[in-house]
């Protein structure tokens, strides 16, 4: 491509050279002219070629991705980084005071430690706006807080096991999945609800734009909580025992789980059997997440293991080794993935890079950054939502620590804003409802809403026509296989059925004995036929 | 190693000592998951919302009339003039803007059939009486004499202004009369009729664009265009069921749709008249009026199965339905000037004015309601053809008579068209052709 884009301006001016020896000089300025016009023609062409393959990718480029070009000059932001300078430079050599040292010290008060020795392990929230924070020690201690001024929203000794605690729409409410029940309570941490079916959960999840609180427990039923009407929207059997990890795509509000025989399910509050089923690991699957934009899912299994898989075609991108297995994974707004393994928090970049084309996905080697090692067992790591910052929660309480480049620097303030005033807060929550999407719009393709049923009129019809005989399955049966591996005789064997007599499994005895009859009758025949002498030789089914 | 970390300072967000936020913006898509689905759910609370907010009935004038309401007419020069007149001959006008009587006379006899305009602000009204009277009610007093009063010899049935000259045009049993408002009680000028025409014709209209041209249509089922220039009449299409009322398009001068007993609404090109331009059809009983929006692009009927529906020019079936528990027989509506209501009178002797948009409001808007209100019209256009939103948007609450009569006409048509088809395959091939709804009811056009 390179090549094409030096070589067309040169062209033109070979062409003058020739005309040069050729016509008299009085001719020339014209000449020259022309020529300056080619290579601003060639230098359109180029700029207009490169927009297409960042842009465009090959495509033309639409008036609508021009504009939103345009808008991007209005993004006031610009994300940080961290940018070794020579080439013994290492990046994940860095440590957090460098870090520290060298920010605004705004900025640098983002990173601080919360030592909480006693409750422990601890897992950590953020709000959906990453203003706050909640705090949930297994042995029942409960604490929010706006982490960036350091004010403290509530406390609660809870007395009592807590498995997981997330916040809900906006900072007003979180759950909190405790001993045997589920409860949510307020921003002054007053108990609002019990949520009596969800029994012995031990992860949570929130879809926002639903307003579904997506629960699994040690028993692995998958339920689904409308928190606007408390209404409970689905209960999916997930038959793969003590889920292991537990996730949602964020663009497409389906739930991923981990299964203790490594594979990865995904569920839809409107299918009972998962929408798709892929083995990650072998071995459980310690925790997973996906990116924010749906394409590609991080998984950490028992096998010490961590997978880059792309769930748009379900298919492995990269593998990585890891000393322990991951505890705990999550992706950045920017891209950049967290694992926590043992004591120790490895944060990488670039495992999938959109910009890129995906055939050509190169190998990260190294990570980015590193922290731990301090004998802190990592319990859950969390990006902070609009800022350069990770959320650790360990044994030993929570740590948050500055990783430059990790967070989306410009926020749509209509969408989530951090700074966000109490009227506005009010306003966007009576906005989200308003807005709020059923259950039945979650899909594998957050998309397909609005567009045209392609199914044809006959698929259609048949769906619509509920008189229809319904299809007699042991009449099919009859027709399949003979001998000891007779689809009837399968039907028969199947377990669970074995004492049970019902109209069905009579009829399938009758047929049996039915065909045994006249396969009789035929061995009958048969040695009939063959004679007395040959009669031994009669066979079955022959 | 550089080092640089994200750093926005609050008072970027909102300046120190002021309570303005700013609200910065950012259109990644990555940011805004669920677009389509949200968006979708946005259009469905639109229309929702619309159907909440559809309240037509704004209230009827004064106290009407004593007698059933049989016509109402616009001041084509005012955007708050109301005339109309009733069956036991009193003429009155209503002030729009506070809905109350500016002028009431006893103007007539009879019933009065005919009113209209000029460009003066003059009132024409002709009645069963024989007499058409001219009022002048912008400036004389309540029950003052008209200003000129020109006799016939027989009942009037509908009256019409010519847009600039001082001509009128009166019909009869016996044709249609030409006056002059400048000369008072003179005989008239010109006499129009289809040479063999013998009925009487009940209704006549003056194109306001191509002004001297005159529709008028007949109970002899025929509509006949007149050409004032030669004082001649230029065509006749007969239909198969007389028409009630005429009404011209005032942005496509050729075009007028015409009120037919068969229950339905021509749209015709009056240079092409064997072939209706299209055809309107919800009501379930005569349609006794039908009047254009100043737009020119949707149109208002009144019926005689109580109702008064609103149409799009170019779509068969109407876009709303309007009726009240007490409104009877509606005989007249017209469209106010500035396209935002529509008026009714009917049998029941009241005037009823009508939102012409039903979940619109007039008041004063401030810029993000007008902006939501736009945005709102586009969400609602972009997901039209969603079923839950076609359902919602489409549903109405139609009174049971109406509804149940428009089924039996349903069944009614079925049968019809059945017992076409089976005609038509028990003869010859090519015999018996299909006829296109548009031209069914032309019965015959003459030159």
């Amino acid at each position: 491509m390179a090549e094409t884009t030096i070589s067309r301006p040169r062209r033109p001016s070979q062409h003058a050279d020739r005309s040069q020896n050729s016509t008299d000089l009085a001719e020339r300025p014209a000449k020259r002219a022309k020529v300056q016009l080619d290579t601003e023609v060639a230098e359109n062409k180029k700029r207009a070629l490169e927009a297409h393959t960042i842009y465009g990718r090959g495509k033309k480029i639409k008036p609508t991705t021009l504009k939103a070009k345009d808008a991007e000059i209005l993004l006031e932001h610009e994300e940080g980084f961290l940018e070794p300078e020579g080439e013994l430079e290492r990046t994940y050599k860095i440590r957090q005071e460098d870090i520290r040292r060298s920010v605004a010290v705004e900025t640098a008060q983002k990173g601080f430690e919360l030592k909480l020795q006693e409750l422990g392990p601890y897992k950590a929230s953020y709000s959906r706006n990453g203003r706050d924070l909640l705090l949930a020690g297994r042995k029942g201690h409960i604490a929010t807080m706006q982490w960036r001024d350091g004010k403290l929203g509530c406390e609660l000794q809870l007395g009592e096991t807590v498995r997981d605690a997330i916040w809900l729409h906006n900072n007003q409410s979180f759950a909190v999945a405790q001993k045997k029940y589920t409860y949510i309570y307020d921003q002054a941490g007053v108990e609002l609800h019990k949520l009596e079916k969800q029994i012995e959960v031990t992860n949570m999840e929130f879809l926002p734009f639903h307003f579904l609180l997506a629960t699994i427990g040690n028993a692995g039923y998958l339920k689904y909580t409308d928190t606007s009407t408390g209404q409970l929207v689905a209960e999916l059997p997930t038959k793969l025992g003590t889920p292991t990890a537990f996730a949602q795509n964020k663009s497409n509000a389906i739930m991923h789980v981990g299964h203790q025989n490594g594979a990865v399910t995904l569920w839809s509050p409107n299918s009972t059997t998962p929408l798709v089923k892929l083995l990650a690991h072998h071995g459980p699957v310690r925790s997973l997440t996906m990116d924010r934009e749906g394409r590609y899912m991080v998984s950490a299994g028992s096998d010490m293991k961590m997978a880059v898989w792309d769930i748009r075609n379900f298919k492995p991108v990269h593998t990585y080794f890891l000393r322990q297995p991951g505890a705990s994974i999550d992706i950045s707004d920017r891209n950049l993935t967290a694992v926590g393994w043992g004591t120790q928090v490895s944060v990488w970049r670039g495992l999938f890079d959109k910009a890129k084309s995906d055939q050509s996905l190169e190998k990260v080697q190294s990570p980015y950054l590193g922290w731990g090692g301090e004998g802190q067992r990592v319990e859950r790591v969390q990006w902070c939502p609009f800022e350069d910052v990770l959320g650790i929660s360990h044994v030993k309480g929570f740590s948050s620590i500055l990783v430059p480049g990790a967070g989306e620097p410009n926020f749509d303030a209509l969408e989530l804003n951090p700074y966000e005033t109490t009227k506005q807060r009010q306003e966007s929550e009576v906005k989200s409802l308003l807005n709020k999407l059923q259950p039945g719009m979650i899909s594998l393709n957050p998309d397909f809403v609005g567009n045209l049923d392609l199914a044809s009129h006959a698929i259609r019809k048949a769906e619509k026509d509920l008189d229809k005989k319904p299809e007699d399955k042991i009449e099919k049966l009859k027709m399949r296989g003979r001998g000891r591996n007779s689809a009837l005789r399968r039907v028969q064997r199947k377990k669970g059925s074995r004492n049970v007599v019902d109209e069905e499994s009579m009829r399938i005895e009758e047929i049996r004995r039915g065909q045994n009859v006249k396969v009789q009758e035929k061995l009958k025949k048969q040695e009939e036929a063959y004679g007395p002498a040959l009669a031994r030789f009669a066979r079955k089914g022959a | 190693m550089k080092i640089k970390a994200l750093s926005r300072s609050t008072s970027s967000i909102q300046a120190p000592g002021s309570n303005v936020t700013r609200q910065p913006r950012n259109l990644d898509p990555a940011l805004h998951p669920f677009e389509r689905a949200r968006e979708y759910t946005r259009a469905l609370n639109a229309t929702k919302m619309e159907r909440m907010f559809a309240q037509p009935l704004l209230g009827d004038l004064g106290r009407g009339h004593v007698d059933g309401v049989y016509k109402i007419i616009n001041d084509p020069e005012a955007l708050d003039r109301l005339a109309s007149g009733s069956g036991d001959g009193v003429v009155k006008v209503w002030d729009l803007t506070s809905r109350a009587e500016v002028f009431q006379i006893k103007a007539h006899e009879n019933m009065v059939r005919g009113l209209c305009w000029n460009r003066d602000r003059k009132l024409l009204s002709c009645a069963t009486d024989r007499t058409i009277k001219l009022w002048d009610p912008y400036t004389t007093e309540k029950s003052s004499t008209p200003v000129a009063t020109w006799l016939g010899r027989e009942a009037y049935t509908a009256v019409t202004h010519h847009r600039t000259h001082t001509s009128f045009a009166a019909s009869s049993s016996s044709g249609i009369h030409v006056y002059d408002t400048s000369r008072p009680s003179s005989a008239a000028s010109t006499k129009l009729a289809w040479p063999n025409a013998v009925d009487t014709i009940t209704n006549v209209s003056f194109n306001q664009t191509e002004t001297s041209i005159l529709a008028s249509c007949a109970s002899d089922r025929s509509i006949v265009l007149y050409d004032l220039r030669t004082s001649s009449p230029l065509s006749k299409a007969t239909l198969t069921l007389a028409c009630n009322a005429i009404a011209w398009n005032p942005m496509e001068a050729f075009n007028f749709a015409a009120a037919s007993e068969d229950h339905n609404i021509y749209i015709f090109d009056m240079r092409k008249m064997d072939r209706a331009l299209n055809l309107l059809r919800d009501h379930v009983a005569a349609v006794m009026d039908v009047h254009f929006s100043p737009t020119g692009e949707e149109l208002v009927s009144a019926s005689y199965d109580r109702s008064i529906r609103l149409w799009k020019r170019d779509q068969g079936h109407s876009r709303d339905i309007y009726h009240t528990k007490r409104m009877q027989r509606v005989f007249s509506c017209a469209w106010t000037p500035d396209n935002n209501f529509v008026l009714s009178g009917s049998d029941d002797g009241n005037i009823r004015l009508w939102r012409a948009v039903a979940s619109a409001r007039q008041g004063v808007k401030t810029f993000a309601h007008r902006q939501k209100l736009e945005y709102d019209e586009a969400l609602k256009n972009r997901y039209k053809h969603m079923p839950e939103i076609k359902r919602i948007s489409r549903h109405r609450h139609i009174p049971k008579n109406v509804k149940k009569a428009g089924e039996i006409k349903g069944e009614e048509i079925k049968a019809i068209k059945r017992r076409e088809e089976n005609e038509r395959r028990h003869t010859k091939k090519g015999e018996k052709r299909r006829r296109s709804e548009r031209e069914k009811m032309v019965l015959a056009t003459e030159e």
